[in-house]
């Protein structure tokens, strides 16, 4: 997982409550067997004109001009201004897999979905959580200026837009895990012995979960 | 030590550390496993030379990509080869790390969250997990049982463990009696209309009261099933007679002295303190819920079917009347209109909401001596696994179905999700018993009105939304 340090990028603003992760990658593209490639297909129903297969070649598909991430400057963007609720619904990580191969690695929203959540935590991407009143204010100055570009400077705590800063909070073992981009499976493994003790403890007091 | 809910309770009883991260390490007792959110976390597993850490806890059957045509010929009868493949890698990854499997030829194949219940897979007090965010469902048991990603299906193979952050406590009561015909999927659709589809975010829901009390373990497991979409990952019931006599007896559930000791530790410990605090609480009167029907594209537009389309000035805010304009267009619905009289375009009976024995029942309750409506392309049914198929084929419920007019096919998530060729195409309308309305879900372009199977059957003879005690 790539570490989350700073990051400079254009604001892709989506002026919309309960984005829901079908949204963000429809059914579709889940029959991949792959964690890479969703890029293309990021919102698809909205992106293009003609619906798309997991097989169809990109070259065949009309995009949608009317749709913001068909649009310069936002084509390039990689951070995702949204109302509440983003990420709701489904739990596929393949939702935070198409914003990350898009080149996506902050999303600002006023609360985002649980599992949609952990999920961004665990492909280095931010999903950060600020009061609706920054949000509104946020949502002004991209409206203001088209191509307005966020720095996040995560060892700080803070963004900046134009010459708006914000500090915000984050809870520090994510915020840790973020910066340094590690294995969490392998660190886990390290309480390999605690994990044991625990079995054995609850096998005595409760055989009849362990079927085996 | 102070009162405790029982999502404290299982919390406390499944933590294994305290991390430097800030998180719990929680111990897994069950995870279930299929076709589409797990061949990367296997194909890790593999690259990092990693073996699952127990065996015995994990059981995987193929439910999100399969066909409900042409099921005779096991795998070989998926048309779709990039289906075929994902199916066929399922089998292999659980044949190469030892997992149980229930293959698309088996009669146990179903939903994950219809067959964990049905085999006794899924038991009261466990902590239960799949890449699947209607996990909610096996709550109805007790059991700490939510959604998770490939990632976290992948350290739950590793290490039977989870690093999880506690969530905080919201009861949700609800008092009196639901009226006769009156289903869990109506009371769900219910407090989503009125907590909305956020209102859940952050909390473990606990549903008590004794409307919850008097619901059949299958209305239960709806009702859970629908936490996601109250933004909850967590919902709850406790134990009592009604879960008891439900795992009783299930192919995996203890049996001998184990059940005896099984059963007195449920009794004594899986319900909330009497005490216990909750960070929210919120009560309803079973009574004021009328059959409902969503008319927008999220959970929580909803309303009675006697009801109409919301105008923006019952809006909360500039945002949601933006979000509700934007919905109406997409389901070509004005503000101010009538549900009822909704022309459909097709029905679609299953998902791992309703399509469980009793679901099954309720619909041919409605359908018996009577036709699906000329103008209905298409009204399908999909039971929820193999077992649910026998059991309403024992007692004549395809037979109905098919007098009626409706395709009885294989088990599977199906049209809720629109994996597989049952879709909804653009501009359809379709009278779903599924859990997501959300754009696009059922096919792009596909508008869905999710409903209990009784209006669904309902809409399928009267070729057009309507309350089902009306017929």
């Amino acid at each position: 997982m790539q570490p989350l340090i700073t990051h400079s990028g254009t604001i892709i603003p989506l002026n919309r409550a309960n984005i829901d992760t079908d949204m963000l990658l429809p059914k579709q593209y889940l029959k991949s067997l792959e964690s890479h490639g969703f890029g293309a297909f990021l919102f698809d129903d909205e992106r293009y004109l003609d619906p798309g297969e997991i097989d169809t070649p990109l070259a065949s598909r009309r995009e949608n001009p009317d749709f913001i991430l068909n649009q310069e400057p936002y084509r390039h963007g990689s951070v995702v201004l949204a109302q509440a609720n983003f990420g709701c619904g489904s739990s596929r990580e393949h939702a935070v897999w198409a914003l990350r191969d898009f080149g996506v690695r902050v999303i600002i929203a006023p609360s985002f979905g649980d599992i949609f959540s952990n999920n961004c935590f665990n492909n280095g991407l931010l999903p950060l959580t600020l009061p609706q009143a920054d949000i509104d204010q946020l949502f002004a100055l991209t409206q203001a200026d088209t191509g307005l570009q966020a720095q996040l400077d995560l060892v700080e705590k803070t963004l900046r837009v134009g010459s708006h800063d914000w500090a915000f909070e984050l809870d520090e073992g994510r915020r840790q895990r973020l910066l340094s981009g590690l294995d969490e499976i392998g660190e886990t493994l390290q309480y390999a012995g605690r994990i044991k003790d625990y079995e054995a403890g609850r096998r005595r007091e409760e055989p009849w979960v362990f079927r085996a | 030590m102070g009162a405790k809910t029982l999502y404290d309770k299982l919390w406390d009883r499944h933590r294994v550390a305290e991390m430097p991260d800030g998180s719990t390490l929680l111990y897994i007792d069950r995870h279930l496993l299929h076709e589409v959110t797990s061949p990367q976390a296997f194909s890790n597993l593999r690259q990092a030379a990693r073996q699952p850490w127990r065996r015995d806890t994990s059981l995987a059957t193929p439910d999100h990509n399969v066909p409900t045509l042409s099921r005779e010929q096991g795998i070989g009868g998926v048309a779709d080869p990039i289906a075929r493949q994902q199916i066929a890698t399922l089998e292999d990854n659980s044949r190469d790390f030892e997992i149980p499997l229930f293959s698309l030829d088996d009669a146990r194949q179903g939903i994950v969250h219809i067959v964990g219940p049905e085999q006794g897979f899924t038991l009261p007090g466990l902590t239960l997990v799949c890449g699947d965010s209607h996990t909610a469902t096996h709550g109805a048991f007790a059991a700490l049982a939510h959604g998770i990603g490939s990632s976290e299906v992948e350290h739950v193979l590793a290490t039977q463990t989870l690093r999880s952050r506690k969530l905080k406590n919201f009861r949700i009561q609800v008092n009196g009696r639901l009226a006769p015909g009156i289903t869990a999927k109506d009371l769900a659709l219910y407090i989503i209309g009125h907590i909305g589809t956020a209102g859940g975010s952050g909390h473990a829901l606990e549903f008590t009261g004794t409307a919850i009390t008097a619901l059949s373990m299958e209305g239960r497991m709806t009702l859970c099933n629908m936490s996601i979409e109250a933004g909850a990952r967590v919902g709850l019931i406790a134990y009592d007679e009604v879960t008891e006599r439900y795992v009783r007896g299930r192919p995996m559930a203890p049996v001998g002295e184990a059940w005896e000791q099984a059963v007195a530790y449920w009794r004594n410990t899986l319900h909330s303190d009497a005490d216990a605090d909750f960070d929210k609480h919120i009560e309803f009167d079973a009574r004021d819920v009328q059959p409902q029907v969503t008319w927008g594209t999220s959970p929580e537009m909803v309303v009675a079917i006697d009801s109409r389309v919301p105008d923006d000035g019952q809006a909360r805010d500039a945002i949601q009347r933006m979000d509700w304009q934007r919905a109406r267009s997409y389901m070509g619905v004005e503000p101010g209109q009538p549900l009822a009289g909704l022309p459909v375009d097709r029905v679609f009976i299953g998902s791992c909401t309703n399509a469980r024995i009793e679901d099954l029942r309720a619909a041919v309750a409605i359908l018996r001596d009577r036709r699906v409506h000329s103008r209905v392309r298409q009204a399908l049914v999909v039971p929820g696994s193999g077992l649910v198929r026998l059991q309403a084929e024992r007692e004549g419920l395809d037979r109905i179905f098919k007098a009626a007019g409706f395709e009885w096919r294989a088990p599977g998530c199906s049209m809720c999700l629109g994996m597989n060729a049952d879709r909804l195409n653009p501009g359809e309308r379709c009278a779903a018993t599924s859990n997501r309305n959300f754009e696009g879900r059922q096919g792009k372009g596909g508008r869905t009105h999710l409903m209990s199977p009784a209006m669904a059957a309902a809409a399928a003879v009267a070729g057009e939304l309507v309350d089902f005690r009306s017929l």
